[in-house]
């Protein structure tokens, strides 16, 4: 049987790991999407819409 | 494209989405600062607070798994009224809302199964019981990963965003389910005892930390939905990009 503060700690503790991990999945999956846009930017692929316009593409 | 036709004035310009690209570049910083500042002042008040005279420490489980339970039927509504978007406006970013918030929306159920849970055993002496509350929440939870397996089942998003969006709105029927589950069947799990129509039964010294918690929770869900978008948006458009690059490779050749 754990004491009180286990649980809630535990709770607290799962709870944090959840948030966390997953603000990180956004933070990495972002970032290796930008990588990949990058990257076909500086191979010559651009959209068509980029095309028509100066400004850069987004 | 020049900067001013990228102002947003009207809700529909949100549908073009690089405005909405630019939006979100825009306001995920203060959506971020917001949600920490909740955080720190939430989780203060949650380990200041007095315990309860019956529960003792174990009150404080109550912080955090009842705004993971609000936000979790809450993405599932914010699913739904996308799935509309897609059926009925065919509004091109709502099936990119409704994807990038099934993991999100995942997670919190994750939450309030697994901290309900730690706050079962201490107080009604079992990890679980099969009870209408807690049994309509886990076939939220895994309504969730079914529509996870199924957007990431189809390759072409504009095929497989009809099909999600009518199983999101079938599966809606299970949150007035959950909500009501504690009244219309004899639960283990307690009924309402904030949104109530007489008003909260709780003490103001639960309801204080349990508020701010809640708006932490809302904001945390808000940042990484609007930060998951624009992900999808750029995932979307790496695969169109590809595909160009594909085609006129092949007419190169």
């Amino acid at each position: 049987m754990m004491s009180h503060a286990a649980y809630v700690f535990a709770s607290y503790g799962i709870a944090t790991l959840t948030a966390v991990g997953l603000c990180l999945w956004v933070i990495a999956d972002g970032r290796a999407r930008q990588r990949e846009l990058r990257e076909l930017e500086a191979s010559g692929v651009r959209r068509r819409s980029a095309e028509a316009s100066t400004g850069e593409p987004r | 494209m020049s900067e001013n036709s990228l102002a947003i004035r009207k809700f529909s310009d949100l549908a073009n989405p690089t405005r909405f690209l630019a939006l979100a570049d825009r306001v995920l910083p203060w959506f971020a600062a917001l949600t920490a500042l909740f955080f720190v002042v939430g989780l203060w008040l949650s380990f200041t607070t007095e315990g309860d005279y019956q529960q003792g420490e174990t009150v404080r489980i109550m912080y955090v798994h009842v705004p993971a339970a609000w936000l979790s039927m809450m993405c599932y509504s914010v699913m739904a009224l996308a799935a509309l978007g897609t059926l009925v406006w065919r509004h091109p970013l709502a099936d990119v809302s409704s994807r990038a918030a099934a993991p999100i929306g995942a997670c919190f159920t994750f939450l309030a199964l697994v901290t309900g849970s730690l706050w079962g055993k201490p107080m009604w002496g079992a990890w679980w019981v099969w009870d209408a509350r807690l049994t309509s929440v886990f076939v939220l939870f895994l309504m969730y990963l079914g529509l996870m397996a199924l957007n990431r089942a189809m390759d072409d998003p504009a095929r497989s965003s009809r099909v999600s969006a009518v199983l999101v709105l079938v599966g809606f029927v299970n949150i007035p389910i959950i909500k009501f589950s504690v009244e219309w069947w004899n639960t283990l799990h307690q009924p309402a005892s904030v949104l109530r129509l007489d008003g909260p039964t709780i003490d103001p010294e639960f309801l204080r930390p349990l508020v701010v918690m809640a708006i932490a929770f809302t904001l945390l869900f808000f940042t990484l939905h609007i930060a998951a978008m624009r992900n999808e948006i750029w995932r979307r458009r790496v695969t169109s990009l590809r595909r160009l690059a594909a085609r006129s490779a092949g007419r190169e050749a």
